[in-house]
């Protein structure tokens, strides 16, 4: 029996219930470590409640190859992932992998689009790019109930690319977490994390945790709590729109970049990229401008009716790019910082869970480093 | 079954799934319907549940019908119109065509 107020005892502390901290607190629970999860309240910025619901690879990785791995890696494991919340909880969070397009409204999108897609090719090296260009006969094909706005030219295609119920991955991620004998603690808060022999002591609002193994995913909350752990990531919030029409027959058969039809018959449309600090009310003039865009690429979603709308704040690095790394002034404490946590939720499970359980880490996570934005440039 | 309470006052003329039926002035579609026949006015998009009108108040979106060709109107919502044509809707709206 510990003795009153002393703190509780873990293998793994993880800050943060959002997509990340669960996903990856589930693969350390298959390791068979004990890990519990420090949650706040429903009054903080709640990102994970506020997603698309993409798993999308194409366009990610400019300027960082290991990034478009990291990416292909998740987007491969993640219909087993997603089997397995189903088989484990009975939660479908209607993964499908069916490729993705994001389509072109005239030339200079389509060499926009093409210039971009071709560094990010250039980068890699020039190999395995699961990325092609198809032309609006292509794009008519693939979508035979949609009539096509007279600007779109063409698409940009990845068989990669996919879309998932982000609200009902978020909900199987605790269900399973819980269900393999993790401790969930909302109203936790942590005040601070001090060094108390071998492991860490975090103190929080609802009493006090020790573990040797502390994980911060704790999105905006980073930027407080990193700095004084060795760290120092500049992240900083980007709003993001979105907007949801009444249910509809199926009409697109895959996610098209900014405008999915989800499994239930909902077209959400998106996704809007704001600097507005941590400012997440909603921007009528953005809601304007995501309607007008859907009804010019596919004029028939000006028959629908909008029925939710609302903002959420990415968690941004200067480069766009994730962070996954270890603090070298305070060992055994990781920080993670992502706005892909829909996308790299199974390769956090699968994956950066062993990084955190000991396994030397993945290749990619030599590029995921702090000192990145820190290095003088040479 | 539901009827009217006042059965005095002006009527107009509505079609009901292609049944014209007579409705009393300043009534909702709604209130109309529930006057003309019992029953279901929708099936739900997801799992086909049978639904009907309930708060009348403009709050539930249970009673979202078929009106005037626009599908997932709020029947509670829209005063009955002569010659107007209301349709039971059963699942998911089509997105239709462009207009």
């Amino acid at each position: 029996m510990p003795a009153p107020g002393a703190p509780r005892t873990f293998d793994v502390a993880v800050i943060g219930g959002g997509m990340i901290g669960p996903a990856v607190s589930l693969g350390l629970l298959e390791r068979g470590l004990r890990v519990c999860i420090l949650d706040e309240g429903d009054d903080v910025l709640r990102v994970a409640r506020g997603n698309f619901g993409l798993v999308w690879f194409q366009g990610k990785g400019f300027g960082m190859p290991r990034y478009i791995e990291w990416t292909r890696r998740s987007a491969l494991l993640y219909a087993d992932f997603a089997a397995e919340l189903k088989d484990t909880t009975g939660i479908d969070i209607g993964h499908a992998r069916p490729g993705g397009l994001e389509l072109l409204l005239g030339e200079d999108e389509l060499a926009h689009r093409q210039h971009y897609l071709g560094q990010i090719y250039q980068q890699g090296g020039g190999v395995d790019y699961e990325v092609e260009f198809i032309d609006r006969k292509q794009v008519a094909d693939m979508l035979p109930k949609v009539t096509l706005g007279e600007d779109v030219i063409g698409a940009s295609y990845s068989p990669l690319d996919g879309h998932v119920n982000p609200l009902f991955l978020l909900r199987a991620m605790h269900t399973r977490f819980q269900q393999a004998g993790g401790t969930y603690l909302p109203h936790h808060r942590v005040s601070g994390v001090r060094k108390d022999g071998d492991a860490y002591t975090l103190d929080t609002e609802g009493g006090s945790v020790s573990a040797p193994k502390v994980v911060i995913a704790a999105g905006h909350g980073l930027k407080a709590l990193g700095p004084p752990l060795g760290l120092d990531i500049p992240i900083r919030p980007q709003r993001g729109h979105i907007m949801v029409t009444e249910r509809t027959q199926p009409m697109l058969p895959m996610p098209i970049s900014a405008f999915r039809q989800t499994m239930e018959g909902s077209i959400m449309l998106g996704v809007s990229a704001e600097e507005a600090g941590y400012d997440d009310n909603i921007d009528t003039s953005t809601l304007h401008t995501i309607a007008a865009r859907a009804k010019r690429t596919m004029p028939q979603l000006g028959n629908l009716n909008i029925v939710r709308t609302w903002a959420a704040l990415r968690v941004l690095t200067p480069d766009k790019c994730p962070v996954y790394a270890e603090s070298e002034s305070h060992p055994g404490i990781y920080g993670i910082a992502s706005h892909s946590g829909v996308t790299l939720a199974a390769a956090n499970a699968k994956v950066t869970a062993g990084w955190i359980a000991g396994d030397p880490p993945p290749p990619e996570f030599e590029a995921f480093t702090v000192e990145r934005f820190h290095d003088a440039p040479t | 079954m539901m009827h009217r309470r006042d059965t005095a006052g002006e009527r107009v003329t509505i079609n009901i799934d292609g049944k014209n039926v007579e409705a009393a002035v300043g009534e909702s579609v709604a209130a109309a319907v529930l006057a003309a026949s019992a029953g279901a006015t929708r099936t739900t998009p997801v799992s086909g549940a049978p639904r009907a009108p309930y708060c009348m108040m403009g709050v539930c979106f249970e009673c979202l019908m078929e009106i005037d060709g626009m599908p997932n109107r709020q029947a509670c919502m829209v005063s009955v119109a002569p010659g107007m044509k209301i349709k039971r809707q059963a699942g998911a709206r089509a997105v239709g065509d462009a207009s």
